[in-house]
């Protein structure tokens, strides 16, 4: 991400036409890439295409001019959280991973059943839906059934270290925009 | 041959089946695993996605534990660990100060020396030959189509590995095991990977688009190497069919599973039998 310029895109679409979301896309890639030359961040952290992104990485992987097109998207989605911009039902996508880092700190490892908990909880409380909420309750049976289903996740034995990895990642990130941005030079007020 | 190995989190959870299959194969092949001590997340996408240094940091710690043990190489069967245990890797390589940062902050002395490795990459290097030599039970009838996804070969710069965008390992794998993998469109394309809690619709479509491609080029089951698209394609099979009112039936089978076979090991131990998919 830290090596992307996002100047050098010429538009020519390699991106878009590669990406398996662009049909669900308000905005496709290439149009975000040029967003973000042209210093216009607040309507690209408001389009719902950031969220629609899979990070498959077949953007950054076929642009011939090397832009990390995805990392710019993953810098987009960082920035929109950081700035409350994102509306709550496009926002599962940060909460799961929100809760997956959480569960990551705590345990080393991850606890599945505590993360699908945790998510569950954090993405009803957010937008009240209750079939999201109630859906993949009958997959439990179907797990225990496989032996697929750990009520208590494995932990670290060394619990220390990984949170003080987390502290010490954590504290400068705060004061620092995401590099993909940043690269640009671009400050939006 | 002995090398390091680190499971990741799905190989010890609900992906528990690939985990037996990756250990029973490659015994039968004769490659020794030595399983990272005390492990620790490589981060996956939500630290790459949330926080650009815990994502090089965490799995760091990974490669300075192997360092620590003696490993110079390190099997991650889950493409999702191997890349970003890649991407520290190729981070750590640019600079001496770098470097002493990263060794700060994982409290361990990280080079960055480990070679880190995919499932398939293990295979090449025991060898076609060798594994053809141990072959008990050739794999007529499998017209597999051999599905990638994103992260065994994206990006490509940090992966090195195979072509991105006409990939052909697994294929030259199976066919000398007497298979015969079937021509398709989609073995690059995204299932949608760690979507599926976050995002069921997409992971939905995506998989129905790969599961429907293969089946129309001939295809009688799927080979992947990855947890996430064997999650997506397989456990979430029955929902793809209920919501696009079509009948699959592919079995998707994991890489080590068909060699396995090939090998002799029966369902039980490869775990095939936890698969959501069985064969009719």
């Amino acid at each position: 991400m830290a090596q992307t310029s996002v100047g050098d895109c010429y538009q020519c679409g390699k991106c878009s036409a590669g990406c398996p979301m662009a049909e669900h896309m308000d905005l496709l890639p290439n149009q975000l890439v040029r967003l973000v030359q042209m210093e216009r961040l607040d309507r690209a952290l408001r389009c719902e295409a950031i969220w629609k992104c899979v990070s498959c990485m077949t953007c950054s992987t076929r642009c011939p001019k090397s832009v990390d097109c995805a990392g710019v998207l993953d810098a987009l989605r960082q920035l929109a959280v950081e700035r409350g911009i994102a509306a709550p039902e496009r926002r599962r996508t940060v909460l799961f991973q929100q809760a997956f880092l959480d569960n990551i700190r705590r345990n080393g490892r991850l606890c599945e059943l505590e993360l699908i908990g945790v998510f569950k909880t954090k993405a009803f409380l957010a937008d009240r839906n209750i079939p999201l909420l109630m859906k993949d309750a009958l997959l439990a049976p179907q797990l225990i059934k496989r032996g697929k289903f750990h009520l208590r996740g494995e932990r670290v034995r060394d619990r220390g270290i990984v949170e003080r990895i987390f502290a010490k990642c954590q504290a400068p990130l705060a004061a620092s925009p995401p590099a993909a941005v940043a690269s640009n030079n671009s400050h939006p007020t | 041959m002995d090398i390091g190995y680190y499971p990741g989190c799905a190989l010890h959870g609900s992906s528990n089946d690939y985990g037996s299959s990756v250990r029973a194969c490659l015994a039968a092949l004769g490659v020794g695993l030595r399983e990272l001590d005390d492990w620790i997340c490589c981060g996956a996408t939500a630290a790459h996605s949330l926080n650009h240094l815990l994502a090089l940091a965490l799995p760091a710690r990974n490669l300075a534990i192997a360092q620590r043990d003696g490993l110079t190489d390190l099997l991650a069967p889950c493409p999702m660990c191997s890349m970003e245990l890649l991407k520290a890797h190729a981070a750590l390589a640019s600079s001496a100060e770098y470097r002493r940062k990263v060794s700060e902050i994982v409290e361990l002395d990280v080079q960055g020396t480990t070679q880190v490795l995919n499932l398939i990459q293990v295979l090449q290097r025991v060898g076609l030959e060798t594994i053809k030599e141990k072959m008990v039970r050739p794999l007529a009838a499998f017209r597999p189509a051999c599905y990638y996804g994103c992260l065994l070969t994206r990006p490509a710069k940090t992966l090195q590995f195979d072509d991105c965008e006409q990939p052909t390992s697994m294929e030259s794998i199976l066919r000398e095991l007497g298979a015969e993998p079937v021509e398709w469109n989609l073995k690059t394309e995204c299932c949608g990977a760690g979507m599926t809690l976050a995002d069921e619709d997409t992971v939905l479509e995506l998989s129905h688009k790969i599961l429907g491609n293969a089946a129309e080029h001939g295809a009688n089951c799927m080979v992947v190497a990855c947890p996430m698209c064997h999650v997506n394609l397989d456990m979430k099979q029955p929902d793809v069919d209920r919501r696009y009112g079509c009948h699959h039936d592919l079995v998707v089978y994991y890489l080590s599973d068909l060699v396995g076979l090939a090998l002799g090991l029966d369902e039980r131990t490869l775990g095939i039998d936890r698969h959501f998919v069985a064969k009719q």
